[in-house]
């Protein structure tokens, strides 16, 4: 297992599995009446966070209590970053501080990579999201909604998701999401296509390891998953596409659309949703919809990332056993 | 003023000679071993002998685009500080660019400027005036007062900013016709870039960071050689990035336009798989393009496309560079490594030899530039303005030992060839065995 976690292509699919194997071991703790485990009793650990985030924020922290570390929420409006303070001074005082790990949400693309490789830090640095790069952990709870969704929750262990056909929709330019889910849910051996409006395509996109499609319609038939991705009103002014509306009709995912996946086929969205534009109140309700789940998975995910980058190197079949077998002591 | 006799270099890379200096100027050329004791009439008794066997003279070098950042940022760079960065690189003079705080675009602050370059003994020091008032792109400075000052301003930039307008453009070309100015474009469409942060292209796509794309340049070198050639007038292109940027200025010089261009150091060696690193060090305006565009600009400036080589010498202090990607200042020193550069790009290649070397970095910008003194023939008569290169050298570049007060250069551990030995500004020995005097 890596020392950091900035990036989903920095893992391999044994890591990937290693990490999808653990969360399902972390997720029993979530079905119990204490939901604790011991792990990282007497570690700190920070939640850097420079650009708001509830959702991600809130997992995280759910995660690292989970696993009994001692916790430090660190919001970058109205602290000392706000008078001027840069990222390398908060890690440095951070570190003298003694903190163990360092989970950082930060609106410009490459600053956890940064924070990892300048020497500011000793600690390991979980990514929550960069600018428009990376988001590892959302393609890990993507990764194992669908796992547990296409493939079954103990059928899955062990296993990744060759040849599952897996669908992106929305504004790709701007999504770490999309970014982070291509290179995950191709390590695991799926087969992605991404669905957007050329303006919603980056320049360079060619060498990904995907196809692109302007065509939704004709993409749906053929997919197992379809994860609709945040589309970004304040973008709106800036001649992405003409109006929501048209929008909508192009790129929107309602009942009728939907009905032309196959039935096995699940829709996914990392949230938070713009209902009636990039997804009908329809299917945002329906059974097939994943996002409740992806947000609990979430949690059992960043157990697993911390655990793995701060607990042990155990494979994931022991290592939480072993917690458990503390627990009982 | 004393002499000195530099004994068996090798004249723009040709072949060995002795040239004698005394006072400010070149009084003899000569093969080797003629000036030192017989047959010219010529006595060196009382010169300062440079052994100069295996190196190469060129005439001092001429840098068309430095940042002094005096008056205003003190912190990154000052005129003196600065003008020693010059000289370590072989430089006798610099073009300083207007972006400074106050804005370089009043006669009063040119002549600051000039006056101050005057002082620091290391360098001459030409300002360049901004074309618009505050750089804002909106109103023509006082071009004609800039010029009629003791700087003499001959050279006009916005530089750091494009005059994006066209009708702006269009007047300030036409306007410094009357005193034989030149228009230098920071060619940087302002929409196409806004939010941009490298190039644009397969990394910027993975790295999740603002793409700069070609056509940003490139539409507005189009637009204004088209407009230089409306109005008679003639344009200097800054630091050409992109392949399409070279293809542009080619048919502009065939159609017979009076462009000239120039191209940096980085853009000759660098490209934009660094930036994956995420390390600021290699962010600058305008981004680091492909290993295509690298080998077009080398082709160009080879060929003659690009005219000249300017450092876009952008100091700033460490802590300006040593934060996140986002956060950083845009831009890297240049002066100190420009010529190694040049040397491990166009000369090791076979691209250039030392004397087209001579002709990019000094004859040609002086010559854009008007720059009384500089860019002369190395033969009697002339001001005894020279540098000295060993080309045999190989170090890795150490920032520390830089006379930049800024140390953000690219090349830190590197290793690069050639050494400037000794440059002479007119008549005087402002760097000797590779040290500032």
């Amino acid at each position: 297992m890596m020392r950091h976690l900035i990036s989903a292509a920095d893992l391999t699919r044994d890591d990937a599995v290693l990490i999808l194997d653990t969360a399902e071991e972390m997720a029993r703790v979530a079905d119990r009446p204490i939901k604790k485990l011991p792990t990282l009793r007497g570690r700190t650990i920070c939640n850097l966070f420079f650009e708001d985030s509830t959702r991600t924020r809130i997992s995280f922290e759910a995660a690292e209590k989970r696993l009994s570390a001692d916790v430090i929420n660190f919001a970058a409006k109205g602290s000392s970053v706000s008078k001027g303070e840069s990222l390398k001074d908060t890690a440095q005082t951070l570190e003298a501080m003694g903190v163990d790990a360092v989970v950082i949400r930060h609106g410009a693309s490459g600053a956890p990579y940064r924070l990892a490789t300048s020497g500011w830090i000793d600690a390991p640095v979980v990514n929550a999201g960069d600018g428009t790069h990376q988001h590892p952990t959302q393609a890990l709870l993507d990764a194992f909604t669908m796992r547990r969704r296409l493939v079954g929750r103990d059928e899955g262990l062990g296993k990744d998701l060759n040849g599952r056909r897996i669908t992106l929709v929305g504004d790709v330019l701007h999504s770490r999401v999309a970014r982070s889910n291509v290179d995950l849910l191709h390590t695991l051996g799926a087969e992605v296509t991404l669905v957007a409006p050329p303006t919603l395509v980056p320049v360079g996109v060619e060498t990904w390891p995907c196809e692109i499609s302007y065509d939704l319609d004709s993409v749906l038939p053929k997919s197992d998953a379809v994860m609709m991705l945040r589309v970004q009103r304040e973008r709106m002014n800036a001649a992405f596409f003409p109006t929501e509306r048209e929008y909508s009709r192009r790129y929107g995912l309602d009942g009728d659309r939907m009905a032309k996946m196959p039935e096995h086929a699940i829709v996914m969205h990392p949230g938070p949703m713009v209902r009636g534009m990039e997804i009908t109140a329809e299917v945002a309700d329906s059974d097939r919809c994943t996002v409740i789940e992806q947000v609990a998975n979430g949690v059992s995910i960043r157990m697993a990332v911390l655990y793995l980058l701060l607990g042990g190197n155990d494979s994931a079949a022991t290592a939480p056993s072993t917690t458990r077998t503390e627990e009982s002591k | 003023m004393s002499k000195i006799l530099i004994r068996g270099a090798q004249v723009l890379g040709g072949e060995a000679q002795d040239v004698l200096i005394d006072g400010e100027t070149i009084v003899a050329t000569a093969r080797q071993g003629e000036i030192d004791g017989s047959g010219t009439g010529l006595s060196a008794e009382g010169a300062t002998v440079i052994e100069a066997e295996g190196q190469i003279l060129l005439p001092g070098l001429v840098d068309l685009h430095t940042h002094l950042r005096e008056p205003g940022r003190e912190d990154s760079e000052t005129v003196l500080t600065g003008t020693r960065a010059a000289a370590s690189g072989g430089y006798t003079a610099v073009f300083a660019m207007a972006n400074t705080h106050p804005v370089a675009d009043t006669a009063g602050v040119v002549e600051q400027v000039w006056r101050l370059g005057k002082e620091s003994g290391y360098c001459d020091v030409q300002p360049i005036g901004a074309v618009t008032v505050g750089l804002e792109g909106k109103k023509l400075a006082e071009l004609g007062a800039m010029n009629d000052s003791a700087a003499g301003v001959t050279v006009f930039s916005d530089d750091g900013k494009c005059v994006d307008d066209a009708v702006i453009m269009r007047r300030a070309l036409e306007y410094v016709k009357a005193f034989g100015g030149v228009v230098a474009q920071h060619a940087q469409e302002p929409r196409l870039t806004e939010g941009a942060q490298m190039n644009e292209g397969i990394v910027s796509a993975e790295l999740g960071l603002g793409g700069w794309p070609a056509v940003a340049e490139e539409s507005i070198i189009a637009r204004d050689v088209l407009l230089a050639e409306h109005v008679g007038s003639r344009v200097h292109i800054c630091h050409l990035s992109t392949a399409g940027s070279v293809e542009i200025v080619r048919w502009a010089k065939s159609r017979g336009i009076d462009v000239t261009a120039e191209v940096t150091p980085h853009h000759l060696l660098l490209t934009d798989e660094l930036v994956r690193s995420y390390n600021p060090v290699y962010k600058v305006n305008p981004p680091l393009r492909t290993e295509k565009d690298v080998l077009a600009l080398r082709e160009a400036l080879a060929d003659g496309t690009i005219d000249i080589v300017a450092t876009d010498h952008a100091p700033h202090p460490h802590e300006d560079k040593d934060c996140e990607w986002a956060a950083a200042a845009m831009g890297m020193v240049g002066l100190e490594t420009a010529l190694s550069v040049v040397q491990q790009t166009m000369v090791e290649t076979g691209l250039l030899d030392w004397a087209g070397v001579a002709d990019r970095m000094s004859f040609a910008p002086a010559r854009i530039g008007r720059a009384t003194g500089h860019g002369r023939p190395v033969s009697a008569g002339e001001p005894a303005n020279l540098t000295l290169v060993d080309p045999a050298y190989r170090g890795v570049v150490d920032p520390a030992g830089f006379a930049s007060r800024s140390r953000n250069t690219p090349y830190e551990g590197r290793e690069l060839p050639g050494r400037v030995t000794h440059t002479i500004l007119r008549g005087r020995a402002t760097v000797v065995d590779g040290k500032l005097a």
